[in-house]
């Protein structure tokens, strides 16, 4: 049924047709909807069932659990500014959240998916799939704060500049999520980080609270950084009830997508469990040099914990594009991640957030690992030729 | 006690209908054809014409550049047809088998030099050489030449079985080829080819591992690997064979058992037939949506019933083709009949089912995007993501730095299999090979 659908619609996006302008839409729809049957001409007759669709799609299921917890964490923190969490129910909480969040997610893939379908199309190429991935990281990893044109421009700088001026998925320097939230830090800083931009203030449709702009919420990390040191139990920062980009807050949620990334084996364990130990640490070396510094005096596992280090280490560190290619690579670019996440955490005082810093470093630096690697190898072959 | 080598990486596919071992004889093809292509590297010149009357063993083509290297007739008979492709290409000689039994006279006498007589024979343009695996040239002196007597390719056939009664004649062939070069050959384990013995120059190892372990390619990495400027030769099992059969006869015989396999095949097992046989004589009529594959799977050739048995090949397949499928939203079913190296499918908790897959590609082509998908399955020290991506922007000093010498398109075949990208990487390393070895010629 399906194919008798989309066999009626394809001449008219066919060369010249009516549509053709839109192929690259319709192909990218037909793909999904079916397997293409085209058949291998050269080379291997049989092909592996794995194609990157099916990659991106598990991705996007593992950030699901993150993004559910988001969501009821923007109600929840809505109504915990207006002091009426007794009163709110949980289902008003994630509705609330909900309704926040569509409008980001929805502006993100239009911005975000329009500029793809466009360059796919001039470049008569397959769209890729990539951006379904980046999409919804862009919202996850934004304060909830953020307006939606300030998210709209960020993604359109993110996608040109980013990805397809180095030729698309596959030929990106930079994670273009984390590219995003980075134009987005060094452009409107004051909406990016501080005390004010972590809790939803609007009503919408009737759900939630409206909070006076004067009443702030600081993220543990931005308490620490201001030489508080929060109340908040160790528990509690696992279960990640608290202030923070939407998607990076809970622990529990972050590893359960860890644990689809790991089973499915489309994340690297080599990558994500280096982050752990590198920021694990350094954060202890921290611990133990007796610094006079609140955020240095963070017991390790709670600077692993917090801000946007797990969410960093399971989906950012992760993607396979940015990320060192080489297995023995993969050890040394993930250790570095973490140890300079925790650095820039502790030794600058303006900024209480490093992951994004650190992963989008590592991501210039990744290729000359890989380099290093490579080149072993290289001159172990050349060594051979010598007698 | 032999050599054992333990390899880790690769991937054993089981596919349904891998031949049985018992042997089928096919009538005497009425035509043989021979594919000046399967002879890669090679050009061709042709040496008879239409109509010519020709005996077994007899040259058909030679080597343009060498003028030693001959592609004989495996059979006695007449030349019917010279077909040819674009630009003349010369595609395929065939030959309409006649009832008499006449052997071609070799004009060297049993002294000449043993390299010469093979070329004369038509055997030597079934040695291949490392670097670019191509035919192999007579001026050549080879560091070691190799023989993987076993291919762990789904549905390959069993070398242990083909040569079951000959083996006296390969051990005879070792020996003569040993003394050209030391000779090496690859077993899967101690007791494949139990008759089989060590001396001097005959060195025996064993792979334990995945598949591509049977590939030649990957044993000479292990063994002794090829650096810039040196050669390597290599022959397949069945090569030997012809070798052997010739020296103790001084006839050319090119008849093999082929295994018929696949999933669309009703009796998968041996076939007994000569070289060049029509495949409709092996696989029978195959209508619509079926793939006729001259070699196996991952690496044979596309063929369709008009064609003819290559020359390197011992094994082919019917599979299906799959064009007429219809399969929705791939990317989150769970096709728990589809095999797949990711545990996004099922597939690896299910690790002795057999799977019947199809021609389709199953998703659309990309830039290379996870890392380490090739290495998994690519057991030689070499960075293959690197080295192709190394081939695709034709960067040559890379290549070499990075050990394109060591490698062929077969080594690729898992590879290409595996890869999410979806990326042709036998044609890529072969159209790399052939840039390479016309900079270095």
């Amino acid at each position: 049924m399906l194919q008798e659908f989309f066999d009626k619609l394809r001449p008219s996006f066919q060369e010249g047709g009516k549509l053709h302008a839109f192929r690259s839409v319709f192909e990218g729809f037909e793909t999904f909807a079916l397997v293409p049957n085209e058949t291998s001409r050269t080379g291997v007759s049989i092909h592996d069932a794995i194609d990157s669709k099916r990659i991106m799609s598990f991705v996007v299921i593992a950030l699901l659990p993150a993004l559910l917890f988001g969501m009821y964490n923007i109600g929840y923190q809505n109504a915990l500014a207006a002091n009426a969490v007794a009163a709110t129910s949980c289902w008003a909480m994630f509705l609330y959240g909900f309704c926040v969040m569509l409008p980001k997610i929805v502006v993100s893939y239009l911005v975000g998916l329009g500029i793809e379908f466009t360059v796919a199309q001039y470049k008569n190429e397959e769209i890729n799939e990539g951006y379904l991935v980046t999409g919804l990281l862009i919202p996850m990893i934004l304060p909830v704060g953020t307006p939606l044109w300030m998210l709209a421009v960020a993604v359109a700088f993110s996608v040109v500049f980013a990805k397809e001026v180095f030729g698309g998925t596959g030929m990106n320097i930079f994670n273009p999520a984390l590219i995003a939230r980075a134009f987005l830090f060094f452009a409107y800083p004051t909406k990016m980080s501080g005390d004010n931009v972590w809790v939803s203030k609007d009503t919408w449709f009737g759900l939630g609270y409206t909070i006076p702009d004067a009443q702030t919420m600081a993220t543990p990390l931005g308490e620490a950084a201001a030489g508080k040191m929060g109340e908040m139990s160790f528990a509690d920062m696992l279960v990640g009830l608290m202030p923070g980009s939407v998607g990076e807050t809970s622990v529990y949620a972050i590893l359960i997508g860890a644990a689809i990334l790991l089973i499915t084996g489309i994340a690297s364990w080599k990558t994500m469990f280096s982050v752990f130990v590198g920021g694990g640490l350094v954060a202890w070396l921290f611990n133990i040099a007796g610094m006079d510094n609140a955020v240095a005096e963070i017991p390790w596992y709670e600077h692993l914990a917090l801000g946007g280090f797990c969410f960093g280490a399971v989906f950012m560190a992760t993607d396979p594009v940015t990320s060192a290619r080489t297995e023995s690579g993969k050890y040394v670019y993930g250790f570095l991640i973490g140890a300079l996440a925790i650095t820039i955490r502790v030794l600058n005082p303006g900024y209480p957030e490093g992951m994004m810093l650190a992963i989008l470093f590592m991501n210039m630096f990744a290729p000359l690992i890989d380099w290093c690697v490579v080149q072993s190898n290289i001159s172990k072959r050349a060594k051979r030729l010598k007698p | 006690m032999k050599n054992t080598f333990r390899l880790r990486k690769g991937l054993d596919l089981h596919l349904v209908g891998e031949a049985q071992k018992f042997v089928r004889q096919s009538d005497f093809p009425a035509e043989v054809g021979i594919c000046p292509t399967d002879f890669t590297g090679l050009t061709p010149k042709l040496l008879v014409r239409e109509g010519n009357e020709v005996a077994t063993g007899q040259p058909l083509l030679t080597d343009k550049q060498t003028c030693r290297v001959n592609i004989v007739s495996p059979v006695c008979g007449r030349v019917k047809a010279v077909v040819r492709g674009e630009r003349r290409k010369l595609l395929k000689v065939i030959i309409e088998t006649s009832s008499a039994a006449d052997h071609y006279t070799m004009s060297l006498s049993e002294d000449a030099p043993l390299k010469e007589r093979l070329c004369e024979a038509g055997l030597f343009s079934f040695i291949r050489q490392r670097p670019y695996d191509v035919i192999a040239s007579p001026d050549d002196t080879p560091k070691a030449i190799f023989i993987s007597a076993f291919s762990k390719m789904p549905l390959a056939a069993d070398f242990s079985f083909v040569v079951k009664g000959e083996e006296g004649r390969f051990e005879s062939a070792l020996k003569a080829l040993a003394t050209i070069a030391p000779v090496f050959v690859g077993v899967p384990s101690e007791d494949y080819l139990p008759e089989l013995h060590e001396d001097e120059n005959i060195n025996v190892n064993v792979f334990s591992g995945p598949n591509p372990s049977g590939n030649v390619g990957v044993q000479i990495n292990h063994v002794c690997p090829v650096n810039k400027g040196e050669t390597v030769w290599t022959l397949s099992p069945q090569a030997v064979l012809f070798i052997g059969r010739w020296l103790e006869t001084g006839k050319i015989d090119f008849s093999l058992k082929v295994a018929v396999g696949g999933s669309e095949v009703k009796e998968p097992g041996y076939v007994e037939t000569l070289l060049g046989a029509p495949i409709k004589d092996l696989t029978g009529s195959v209508d619509g949506h079926k793939r006729i594959v001259n070699g196996n799977p991952l690496v044979g050739i596309k063929s369709d019933e008009e064609d003819f048995l290559h020359a390197f090949v011992s094994e082919v397949c019917v599979l299906p083709e799959g064009d007429d499928v219809h399969e929705a939203f791939g990317w989150i079913m769970p096709r728990l009949n589809q095999h797949s190296t990711s545990r996004s499918y099922l597939s690896w908790l299910m690790p002795g089912k057999k799977y019947a897959p199809d021609c389709r590609i199953k998703g659309g082509e990309r830039h290379m995007i996870m890392s380490g998908e090739y290495d998994r399955v690519f057991p030689m020290d070499i960075y293959a993501g690197y080295l192709v991506k190394a081939i695709i922007t034709g960067d040559i000093e890379r290549q070499e730095a990075l050990g394109i010498y060591e490698v062929a398109p077969e080594d690729f075949a898992v590879a290409e299999y595996v890869d999410s990208s979806k990326l042709e990487l036998q044609r890529i390393v072969r159209e790399g090979l052939d840039i390479l070895r016309k900079e270095n010629a």
